[in-house]
């Protein structure tokens, strides 16, 4: 399944919860928030959102800035 | 309204005048109220553009500031190193205020916001109740747009947070900002990391006045904050002898040589500006007022 990922093309081996794709990514205990085609994913729903072919996926954390 | 209006109305409206005999040498400031928050600080401070995470902990610690500010951005999946800014602030004491720079419609800023409050809720910050709205008109001037900073400042209020709003400095739009439930607006002093300080005092006289007096619909507990173009520690001085609250900043000191000490300076200048703002100045005059006593001189005074 091809999802888009930070605004890349990323491929998935079959399907995946927001939880899983996060377990992927190594960040499942890192302060991050994730977006799904600009929808907030809150992470109570993480484990239960499944993600869907050509979803747009964001994956955020806070940076410096002023 | 005049200098000495001015002066009387900030003595009047913020504290009483100090007393000499019983005052400490400093007295200390009292706390930003900015809504439901409280920050004993009133110079709140950024987190960008340090050079390194430790140059950046100890600018903060010497700005005194309790509130810093912080980008939401993408997560860098292919960095190894994974380090994050987050474990080098001192959550337990700092409330983080997440911003939303880099969003120039109001759509966008919306998301944003949300996503800072997201990861904020996690941390247990409670920085995960406010957001510094910034909608921004283009990457050049890095200038507010009014019309998208009011509309996504409209819809987070409706969605609960409490919204400092980064504004130009026209006491129109701030009024605005204002009526839709922003918790403080923040005018610019001159462009975001342009260093040009105060570019238009008399503008930024017009939003406070607006905002502060009540003759003219405003209240002086709202609290406006200057924020932007600060490039060195007396432009802190004038915006807070201009009435200003609290004072928001970030190149002024991560890119100056010495951020450390120059954070420290900025924090002198908040205090300085805050005390001299009620102290009263002494009315601006074109010819001297000679400070010793005419009486009893022995010198020959031309002229006379």
């Amino acid at each position: 399944m091809r999802i888009e990922l930070n605004g890349q093309h990323k491929e998935l081996d079959g399907p995946a919860t927001v939880a899983q794709l996060l377990l992927t990514l190594g960040l499942e205990r890192a302060p991050c928030a994730v977006e799904v085609n600009a929808q907030l994913v809150r992470k109570a729903l993480h484990p239960t959102h499944a993600l869907a072919e050509g979803d747009r996926v964001e994956v955020v954390t806070l940076v410096g800035g002023g | 309204m005049s200098e000495a209006a001015n002066a009387e109305y900030l003595m009047s409206t913020h504290q009483p005048t100090i007393n000499a005999r019983t005052a400490p040498v400093s007295p200390a400031l009292p706390p930003l109220r900015i809504g439901n928050f409280t920050l004993t600080s009133r110079l709140v401070v950024g987190t960008g553009k340090y050079r390194d995470y430790a140059t950046m902990q100890a600018a903060i610690e010497a700005s005194g500031a309790d509130c810093v500010t912080v980008a939401v951005r993408r997560e860098r999946l292919v960095d190894a190193e994974g380090r994050s800014i987050l474990d080098f602030l001192p959550l337990e004491r700092l409330t983080i205020l997440p911003n939303t720079a880099g969003c120039f419609t109001a759509d966008d800023a919306v998301r944003v916001s949300r996503l800072g409050r997201e990861i904020l809720e996690q941390l247990g910050n409670p920085g995960a109740g406010w957001v510094k709205l910034e909608v921004l008109g283009d990457r050049t001037t890095l200038l507010p747009d009014p019309v998208g900073t009011l509309e996504a400042c409209k819809e987070l209020v409706k969605d609960g947070f409490t919204v400092l709003c980064y504004s130009s400095d026209d006491p129109i739009i701030a009024a605005r900002l204002r009526d839709a439930g922003a918790a403080s607006v923040m005018p610019a002093g001159s462009p975001i990391g342009s260093g040009r300080g105060i570019a238009n005092p008399a503008a930024i006289r017009m939003v406070i006045d607006r905002l502060k007096l009540a003759e003219q619909g405003g209240s002086a507990e709202y609290p406006v904050i200057v924020d932007a173009g600060v490039g060195t520690a007396s432009d802190i001085v004038h915006a807070m002898e201009l009435g200003a609250d609290g004072v928001l900043l970030n190149t002024g000191i991560a890119h100056a040589q010495d951020p450390v000490r120059m954070a420290h300076a900025m924090r002198l200048a908040l205090d300085a500006g805050w005390h001299t703002a009620r102290a009263g100045r002494i009315p601006r005059k074109l010819y001297a007022n000679a400070s010793s006593p005419w009486e009893g001189v022995i010198t020959h005074i031309p002229g006379e």
